[in-house]
């Protein structure tokens, strides 16, 4: 069998950073990912990022993928494409499929930085082509450059479906309405703020009732809600062919939990994530997890994660000593934390402590409340 | 059918194609760039219903865009359940709506 030094499953922008963090270490690294082309979702980040200059802020999603791409070349990471990875079991071994079937490799090390999955709503009419989610239509616009509709709608006002109608009027959609049944916009200020500007309705506190349509969509009914419950009466017919639900992410833990790591609930953060430490080791001490599986953010947290996660891989491997680890390590906790600060970030601040809390408690045998 | 989806201009995107290759789509020749995924393809021409439910019918269509949801799968070069948004285009691909789980087809 084939035996690999790390094997990193993902090839997003938490499993490049953290390949390229763990090769320029000396580690012989492979990354390993379902999709045809690496990258993840950070190809269709058309925007601008955040942050500070350390966290490229100001710089597109996509030219920050193409970095990556870049160095994960120039430091030999072997990337493995088209290739699912279908189970891992005791002793490392890892199982996936090519075209010719499936193959077996050994890994002393793994991460897993697999991502995560998009949440969808039910309601009559959901399953009517036309419905989808908003990274659908992202990938759609943004990545083969064809509309999904004309005139869209979109379920939720967290920064997705705020990035996400925006670019669809870029690519010139109509997004007849965003939806939000809280009374309060999601995302940013910013995101929301160009979106008003261009003339985009917004209706809080309403949700989506039914997609109407014999074939296809062609109207949906919104109807006003009063502490999320829906007010007769209130119903409304708004013409479109397309409806895009931006409502929230789930870590995509399957593998995770095919390695024996111990799962615990992150209301802030999406769901059920591997517990996991402050260098993201989950209960299994082989696996590593980054990027959205260990709590969904963003693509900025998602690589300092994987830097995270790369550094200590090659320190267990002892590609680098404990002293320099902890320098490295230090120095990318304090971009995490300005990461993690501000209105919206100190909530995951919280959220990631609990976590580590967690993992604390399973380590000593305690019981997790 | 028949209306042209593509984004034509844009503020940011830089590399935007033009068709390069056909696939026929239930027997007719719909325009296609090599390379791209055959859910583009038929969304681009209009196409947005790709199968049948096996009990009742219902249409489906691209749902989650990247190869989770199993939403888009049609009958591709004759092998049924092909998920048609991660699979890329290749010229004179023969694609079908599926009915149900589909059929195996030779194709001649």
């Amino acid at each position: 069998m084939r035996k690999v030094q790390l094997l990193i499953v993902g090839a997003g922008p938490a499993g490049l950073s953290a390949g390229i963090e763990a090769a320029r270490a000396g580690v012989q690294v492979t990354i390993i990912d379902e999709n045809l082309r690496p990258g993840g979702q950070l190809f269709k980040q058309i925007h601008k990022f955040f942050g500070s200059r350390v966290h490229n802020a100001g710089v597109r999603g996509f030219r920050i993928g193409e970095k990556l791409l870049q160095d994960t070349k120039d430091l030999g990471v072997e990337v493995l494409l088209g290739y699912p990875v279908y189970g891992i079991f005791p002793g490392g071994e890892v199982v996936y499929g090519t075209a010719d079937g499936a193959h077996q490799m050994k890994a002393e090390k793994i991460i897993l930085a697999t991502g995560a999955n998009e949440n969808n709503l039910y309601f009559e009419g959901s399953t009517l082509p036309g419905v989808m989610t908003a990274g659908a239509a992202q990938t759609m616009i943004n990545l083969h450059h064809v509309l999904p509709g004309k005139r869209v709608i979109m379920v939720g006002s967290g920064n997705v479906g705020l990035i996400v109608s925006y670019q669809l009027l870029q690519a010139g959609a109509k997004v007849e309405a965003v939806v939000e049944a809280a009374p309060s916009i999601g995302g940013y200020g910013v995101h929301a703020g160009k979106l008003k500007r261009a003339g985009v309705p917004f209706y809080l506190s309403h949700t989506v009732r039914r997609a109407m349509g014999s074939t296809e969509v062609e109207a949906v009914e919104l109807v006003e809600l009063d502490h999320f419950k829906p007010v007769p009466g209130t119903e409304k017919i708004i013409e479109a062919d397309t409806v895009c639900m931006a409502v929230g992410l789930t870590p995509m833990t399957e593998l995770a939990s095919l390695c024996g790591c111990e799962l615990v609930e992150s209301r802030g953060l999406g769901g059920l994530v591997p517990a996991h430490d402050h260098n993201m080791c989950t209960t299994n001490p082989d696996v590593y997890i980054a990027g959205d599986i260990s709590g969904v953010e963003e693509a900025s947290t998602a690589m300092e994660e994987g830097r995270l996660a790369g550094t200590a891989a090659a320190e267990s491997l002892g590609y680098i000593s404990e002293a320099e680890a902890a320098e490295k390590k230090a120095e990318i906790h304090r971009r995490l934390d300005l990461l993690r600060s501000g209105q919206f970030g100190a909530k995951r601040a919280e959220a990631k402590a609990e976590i580590e809390k967690s993992f604390a408690q399973m380590q000593r045998g305690g019981e997790v409340g | 059918m028949g209306e042209d989806r593509r984004v034509a201009e844009h503020p940011i995107l830089e590399d935007l194609r033009e068709p390069d290759t056909y696939i026929l789509y239930d027997g007719k020749r719909i325009p296609a760039i090599t390379g791209e995924p055959v859910a583009a393809a038929l969304l681009a021409a209009g196409v947005r219903i790709m199968r049948h439910t096996t009990k009742t019918g219902q249409p489906r269509g691209i749902f989650c865009g990247i190869g989770r949801c199993n939403d888009c799968k049609m009958i591709v070069d004759g092998v049924p359940g092909v998920r048609t948004c991660v699979t890329p285009v290749r010229e004179g691909m023969v694609v079908e709506t599926q009915e149900g789980l589909g059929e195996w087809r030779d194709l001649v």
